[in-house]
C-alpha cells in the first residue's frame, strides 16, 4: 500500500504521488521486458506495478519469449552494449530479429503507453504504426562504450520510439529523440529490504551452515564475469592474510542468463581449499538475500561492468558499509569515503576492505550516510513520481507544465 | 499563491531531468554552451542542488563549481562558482551571466585555464529540468491554517514558494512573505522569513525554521 511509505518518505510526497495520478486516471501502461525473475528489471517491475494500480493507473506487465538461442545472443548483445569484444554474426541477428518478429505476434501493443525494458523486446516496435500510441524504450545499460556496429544495429529501432530513459547521464548517447533521466530504485518495504529480526538473520545463517564468528565480507550478484567474483577472490585472499573474515559469494541465476553455469564452475573451483569462502546458489528467496546482507561486515560490489548496481542500493539501505567499483551507476549512489569506498583494482577493494574491517567507527558512519542517501534518493517512491511525470511528459512538449 | 479572496493555496513544483546530448570537456565549449543551451538548463545546473541538499552532505552548490573542482581540477575557479548565489538573481538571463562573467573573468587573468581539459568520461554533460506545477490540496485563509499547510506539503512545495518565486515574480521576494505581507498584514513575520538562507539548513530544517518563526508569534 502506497500509504505504507508515509513513515519513510513523509505525507507531502505521498500526497503528490496521488495528484500527480490523478492525472493519468484511466491511462493504460504496458511494461514488457524479457524475464519475469532474476535481476534488477525485474525486481523493479514487480514492485512497480502493484503501485501504479493502485493510484489508478491501467498497468501491466508482459514478458517476451525466446529460446536458448535467442537469449545467447541478447547476452552478447548486452555485453557488447557495455563495450565487451563480442562477435555477433549475422545468422544471431537473424535469430534476435526473427524472434523479435515472433513476439510482436504474441504481445499486442495496445496501451496508451508501451515501456519497452532493455534492448530484448526492442522489435515490438514495429507495432507503433498500428495504434497512434505513446513508446518509451527503457535502456538499464551503459551504452556509453557500446561496440558501434551493435549500437547502430539496434539504433533504428530505438529513434522511433518517443523517448528514451537511462539510469545515469554517462550512459547515453546522442539521440534524436528525448532522453530522460530516471536513476532505479529499491522497496524498503519489499522482503529484499524491509526490517528483519536478528533471529530471522540467525536462522538464514543457519541454514546455509555458516558461523557467524568472524566478519563476513559479501557479493550478491549473478553469476557473471561482469561481476567478477573471481576478482572479489583475490580480494579476500589478500584480506585474510591481515584479518580473519569469512566470504559469501551469493547469487541466484536469471532465466536470460545462460553464461552464469561456466562462471560459477570457475568460481566453485578457486573457492575450492577454504572453508571461510561459501559460494552460495540462492533459490530466488528474497529474505534470505536480506539476512545475509543484514548480517555481513562489509558489502563489496566489484563489478568491471555495471548498470545502476541495485545491489549497492540495498547494501547502503541497511547501513552496511560497502566498497564497490566505480563503475556504471556506482559513483552515482556513493560518493567516495562519504557513502561508502569506491576502488578500481582488486588491490583497491583489499585496501578498503580491510580499512572497513579494521576502522568499525567509520565503517558505521559510511554506512550512516549511506542509508541516508538512498533514503533520499534512491526508494521506489522517488521512482514511481518520475515515472508517472515521464507518462505525463509524452502529452506535453512545453518546459513549464502546468497540472 | 494569492487568490482573489486571499486564500493562499500550497502549489508544488517536481521535475524530470533530460539529457540534452550537449557535453563540453573545458572552458571554451562550456561558455559557448552556456550562452546558447535552453534557459531551463541553467536552471537545472544552478537549482537542483537544493531541493537535493535534504542532509548534511558534501554537495557542490552548483554544477558548474563542482565540474571545474572536482573534474577540471581547479579549486580557485570552483570556489568562486561556488560563492555565487542563484536564488539573489531575479531571471535565469541574469544567472547565465553571471555564470558567464566569472568564467570569462577567470579564463582572462589566469592563462593555465585555457590548457584545461577533462579525462575521458568526466565532460560536463548539459542537463535540463521539464517542471510539473500543480496545486496540492493544502489552503490556508489565515495563520493556523497556513502552519498546518506548511507542516504537511512537501519539501518541493516549500522551495516552490520560498525560492522560485523570485524567477516567477522577478522580483526578490518569496510567496509567503508576500502573503503573509499583503494579506495578513505580518510585515515583521514576512521580513523574518525572507531573510532566511538556504545554504545554512536543510530541507526539513528549513521547515522547521519557518515553523519557529510563525508559531513564536501564535
Amino acid at each position: 500500500m502506497i500509504n505504507d511509505y508515509e513513515s519513510i518518505i513523509g505525507k507531502g510526497l505521498i500526497d503528490e504521488l496521488w495528484l500527480l495520478a490523478e492525472h493519468l486516471k484511466g491511462k493504460s501502461v504496458q511494461n514488457i521486458n524479457s524475464t519475469a525473475v532474476g535481476g534488477g528489471v525485474a525486481e523493479i517491475l514487480n514492485r512497480m506495478i502493484p503501485l501504479l494500480r493502485e493510484l489508478g493507473i491501467d498497468a501491466k506487465w508482459d514478458v517476451i519469449k525466446g529460446g536458448e538461442q535467442f537469449f545467447n545472443v541478447t547476452k552478447k548483445i548486452h555485453n557488447a552494449l557495455h563495450g565487451a569484444p563480442e562477435e555477433i554474426s549475422s545468422d544471431m541477428w537473424d535469430v534476435f530479429w526473427t524472434t523479435g518478429e515472433q513476439n510482436s505476434k504474441e504481445i499486442p501493443c495496445t496501451a496508451d503507453i508501451v515501456f519497452i525494458h532493455d534492448p530484448q523486446p526492442i522489435a515490438l516496435i514495429n507495432q507503433k504504426d498500428v495504434k497512434n500510441n505513446k513508446w518509451i524504450w527503457r535502456c538499464h545499460v551503459d551504452v556509453s562504450h557500446a561496440q558501434a556496429i551493435v549500437w547502430e544495429a539496434l539504433r533504428g529501432h530505438i529513434i522511433r520510439y518517443d523517448a528514451t530513459v537511462f539510469s545515469a547521464p554517462s550512459f547515453s548517447k546522442p539521440l534524436p529523440i528525448k532522453q530522460f533521466l530516471i536513476q532505479p530504485s529499491i522497496d524498503p518495504l519489499s522482503d529484499k529490504n524491509k526490517e528483519l529480526s536478528r533471529d530471522v538473520i540467525e536462522e538464514v545463517l543457519v541454514l546455509y551452515g555458516i558461523k557467524n564468528d568472524k566478519p563476513i565480507i559479501t557479493q550478491v550478484s549473478r553469476f557473471d564475469s561482469l561481476k567478477d567474483p573471481l576478482g572479489v577472490i583475490e580480494a579476500y585472499k589478500r584480506v585474510k592474510r591481515y584479518v580473519d573474515c569469512q566470504l559469501i559469494l551469493a547469487g541466484g541465476t536469471a532465466s536470460d542468463d545462460p553464461e552464469s553455469a561456466n562462471v560459477l564452475q570457475k568460481v566453485m573451483l578457486r573457492a575450492e581449499g577454504d572453508p571461510d569462502i561459501h559460494v552460495l546458489l540462492l533459490p530466488q528467496n528474497d529474505i534470505h538475500i536480506n539476512a545475509i546482507q543484514r548480517a555481513s561486515s562489509v558489502i563489496m560490489q566489484k563489478s568491471l561492468r555495471e548498470g545502476f548496481g541495485l545491489t549497492v542500493t540495498e547494501a547502503l539501505w541497511k547501513g552496511i558499509p560497502v566498497v564497490a567499483s566505480a563503475v556504471g551507476g556506482i559513483p552515482l549512489q556513493i560518493k567516495h569515503k562519504f557513502h561508502g569506498l569506491l576502488c578500481n583494482s582488486i588491490g583497491g577493494a583489499a585496501l578498503a576492505l580491510k580499512q572497513l574491517l579494521q576502522n568499525q567507527e567509520y565503517a558505521k558512519k559510511l554506512g550512516e550516510n549511506g542509508r541516508e542517501h538512498v533514503r533520499q534518493n534512491f526508494l521506489v517512491t522517488r521512482h514511481l513520481k518520475e515515472y508517472l511525470l515521464l507518462f505525463l511528459s509524452l502529452y506535453h512538449t512545453e518546459d513549464v507544465i502546468k497540472l | 499563491m494569492n487568490t482573489t479572496d486571499n486564500s493562499f493555496i500550497f502549489y508544488s513544483r517536481l521535475h524530470l531531468i533530460e539529457l540534452t546530448g550537449i557535453k563540453a570537456s573545458n572552458l571554451s565549449e562550456l561558455l559557448e554552451h552556456l550562452r546558447t543551451v535552453p534557459g531551463s538548463c541553467i536552471y537545472h545546473h544552478t537549482h537542483h542542488f537544493i531541493q537535493r541538499h535534504q542532509y548534511l552532505s558534501p554537495e557542490p552548490a552548483n554544477d558548474f563549481a563542482y565540474w571545474a573542482s572536482e573534474s577540471l581540477g581547479d579549486k580557485q575557479l570552483g570556489e568562486e562558482l561556488a560563492s555565487m548565489d542563484p536564488i539573489a538573481y531575479p531571471t535565469i538571463r541574469l544567472i547565465r551571466e553571471a555564470v558567464i562573467e566569472i568564467i570569462e573573468k577567470a579564463l582572462a587573468s589566469r592563462e593555465r585555464l585555457k590548457k584545461l581539459t577533462v579525462p575521458e568520461n568526466e565532460e560536463f554533460t548539459f542537463l535540463k529540468s521539464t517542471s510539473f506545477i500543480f496545486p496540492t490540496q493544502y489552503v490556508a485563509h489565515n495563520l493556523k491554517e497556513f502552519i498546518e499547510g506548511l507542516s504537511n506539503v512537501s519539501i518541493s512545495s516549500i522551495y516552490y514558494h520560498m525560492f522560485e518565486a523570485r524567477l516567477r515574480l522577478e522580483r526578490l521576494t518569496n510567496d509567503f512573505s508576500n502573503w503573509l505581507a499583503s494579506s495578513l498584514n505580518e510585515k515583521q513575520l514576512a521580513l523574518k522569513i525572507a531573510r532566511l538562507d538556504p545554504y545554512t539548513h536543510t530541507a526539513e530544517g528549513l521547515r522547521a525554521a519557518i515553523l519557529k518563526i510563525l508559531e513564536q508569534k501564535q
